[in-house]
């Protein structure tokens, strides 16, 4: 019973780093319909940039960390105007692909610049600080991620449902023309909605960073927020932290009762039997397409 | 470009004697310069043709039935394993080994493609893609494939012709290669190709016009991983070690993105997408040695970036011919090559 607690609680501690990146994930799609792989490299060069910060220039924590923030809505806004936005035939196929290559060039970059070996993020908590509770093991790290992540999707909700801004958002999501008709600045909406996915995306990174911090420590949560995206209909926000939870304990039972080993991929599998079901995602309306 | 007048016309492999002429040349040429260079040439001669094969399977999936696939490392990996654990543990021979493991792949492309008629986008790609990561992960926990050691590739026997050099392989392999392009050259002029192409532009219409979608679906998976079988089963024996490490999802990406950079609908393009960014990862690797850009780079890299050199700069290039190409040219470099054409054709117009 302990195990099974210690489970779910080390699942739901993982599922948080998943749910912040399967929400950047959505949060881009659902507006400018980009499926968009760079989001784990777009995370991975904040975390580099403020472990720049603190270990060059000896930046106290918060502000390197504040910088960060600023670095990687800058970053996501710069990606949308300067690439994104001058696609020429916007299909899906075109957006994967320059996804891959902003993922590609942004990885081959840090890997160049800070080497691929593991580097030590001067974080103020250490990976293997934690507390008991019973006789349950949590580290103070994913107490962090846990409470970060749901604050951050209370802020999320708020901002979506209550502000101009993310009225103006929704709008743009719901139907982009006739958001211009009433005034809405189209343009600018997405270029916002990438800036907030990348900062939704580093925090993600800044917390996973204590742990693993070398050139591809985000592919991992990067594919299964991913995979909880899809899971949770990929335009739903609410349905890709559901599933990303779900993923994440389900992953550790999995790991805990039947086989370490393949752990790391019966999220995948569960990706492809929820979308041999329901093809659309647990938490979406299906979709029907017009000839 | 060229207007078809009839039906024949249009499904004739060549479309003039010119072009056989100058497609026998080619043919010579490719068979008899592996006499003429070092073995490193004709190493990457074996590396271009081995992309060649997958990357003709994929732009069948992607350029012509408008699906995606981030999964073909695990139909690579499938012909590769497949290939020398039959040879080794049931002692197949190699030409019966090779077909029989790429229809192994290709049964798992069926089974992957049939999801892959409700599903498209984001959907695909991920379900693919977890596919590919599977598959390498499987075969990297079961002991009958070396685990993570990896395995090592038997000697091929054909009859009685004993293939260990890379220029004996050399020319096993780019028969194998001209057969299956022309196999697929056909392929895409028949019923089949254009049930695919139908597939692509309308996939409503195409399943008004009475074309079953599902079936030719599951088909242009199954022929693609049917290819890309047949190319990991090559590749064992070109890297002459496997192991689940080098299946990655790189590796599928670098398909796809061959694919994308050849021009997606066009063997050609699809043949010179993956010849280019072939050499230009063997190349790469060693860009240092280059004169004046290698000076210039370990300058740039010892002033902005690190001492220890360029390590990773390949995966720079590759995503900025990838953006690039998007972002300019869809087409690729078949969109250039047919742009070229036009306008020497119309000059001085």
């Amino acid at each position: 019973m302990i195990d099974f607690i210690q489970m779910i609680v080390s699942g739901i501690a993982v599922g948080s780093s998943y749910a912040l990146m399967g929400l950047a994930m959505v949060i881009i799609y659902k507006t400018s319909q980009v499926p968009n792989f760079a989001q784990g490299e777009m995370a991975l060069i904040s975390s580099f940039f403020a472990m720049m910060l603190l270990t060059t220039f000896n930046t106290p924590i918060l502000l390197a960390f504040f910088l960060a923030f600023v670095f990687a809505i800058l970053l996501g806004c710069f990606l949308e105007f300067a690439i994104l936005r001058r696609a020429k035939d916007p299909n899906i196929l075109g957006m994967i692909v320059i996804t891959i290559g902003i993922e590609m060039v942004i990885l081959g970059l840090v890997s160049w610049k800070f080497g691929a070996d593991q580097k030590i993020m001067p974080f103020p908590i250490g990976p293997y600080d934690s507390f008991i509770i019973g006789n349950i093991f949590i580290t103070k790290l994913e107490v962090l991620t846990l409470v970060t992540a749901l604050l951050l999707m209370i802020i999320l909700f708020l901002f979506f449902k209550y502000s101009k801004l993310g009225l103006a958002v929704k709008a743009t999501q719901q139907n982009s023309v006739a958001a211009q008709i009433v005034g809405i600045r189209t343009n600018r909406i997405l270029m916002m909605t990438w800036g907030i996915s990348s900062l939704v995306g580093a925090v993600a990174g800044l917390l996973i960073s204590p742990t693993i911090m070398h050139p591809y420590m985000m592919w991992d949560p990067m594919l299964k927020g991913f995979a909880a995206a899809v899971m949770g209909g990929m335009t739903s926000l609410p349905g890709a932290v559901i599933a990303a939870y779900m993923l994440g304990i389900i992953e550790h039972l999995f790991g805990g009762y039947i086989s370490i080993e393949f752990k790391s991929v019966v999220a995948f599998v569960i990706i492809v039997l929820v979308l041999c079901i329901k093809p659309s995602g647990l938490f979406s309306r299906h979709y029907i397409k017009k000839v | 470009m060229d207007m078809k007048r009839d039906y024949y016309e249009d499904v004739q492999l060549f479309s003039s004697k010119v072009v056989i002429f100058w497609f026998a040349i080619l043919i010579a040429v490719l068979y008899l310069f592996p006499l003429f260079v070092d073995n490193y040439y004709v190493y990457v001669a074996n590396y271009i043709a081995i992309n060649i094969i997958v990357v003709t399977g994929l732009n069948l999936l992607v350029g012509y039935t408008g699906q995606i696939s981030l999964g073909h490392a695990g139909f690579f990996a499938i012909g590769a394993y497949g290939t020398v654990t039959l040879m080794a543990k049931a002692s197949f021979p190699f030409l019966l080994a090779l077909p029989c493991s790429a229809l192994i792949a290709a049964g798992f492309g069926f089974l992957l493609g049939l999801p892959a008629l409700r599903l498209e986008g984001p959907y695909l790609a991920i379900a693919t893609l977890g596919f590919g990561l599977t598959i390498t992960q499987i075969i990297g926990r079961m002991d009958i494939f070396g685990g993570r050691e990896g395995l090592h590739a038997p000697d091929i026997t054909i009859g009685s012709f004993v293939i260990n050099t890379d220029k004996e392989f050399y020319f096993l392999l780019i028969t194998l290669t001209i057969i299956l392009l022309f196999f697929m050259r056909n392929l895409i002029k028949t019923r089949v190709g254009r049930a695919f192409i139908a597939i692509r532009d309308a996939d409503i219409a195409a399943q008004t016009m009475g074309v079953n979608i599902l079936y030719y679906k599951a088909l242009a998976f199954a022929i693609s991983a049917f290819y890309a079988g047949i190319a990991g089963g090559l590749y064992a024996f070109v890297l002459k070690f496997i192991e689940p490490e080098i299946f990655t999802l790189m590796m599928s990406i670098m398909f796809l993105a061959m694919v994308v950079v050849g021009g997606l609908g066009s063997m050609m393009g699809a043949i010179a997408g993956a010849i280019l960014l072939c050499w230009l990862d063997l190349k790469l690797r060693n860009i240092l040695d280059v004169p004046y850009i290698g000076d210039w780079l370990e300058h740039l890299s010892k002033s902005w970036f690190s001492i220890t050199g360029v390590s990773n700069i390949q995966f720079i290039v590759f995503g900025s011919i990838m953006i690039l190409i998007m972002l300019f040219e869809p087409l690729g470099l078949y969109g250039v090559w047919i742009r070229t054409k036009k306008y020497w054709r119309t000059w001085p117009f």
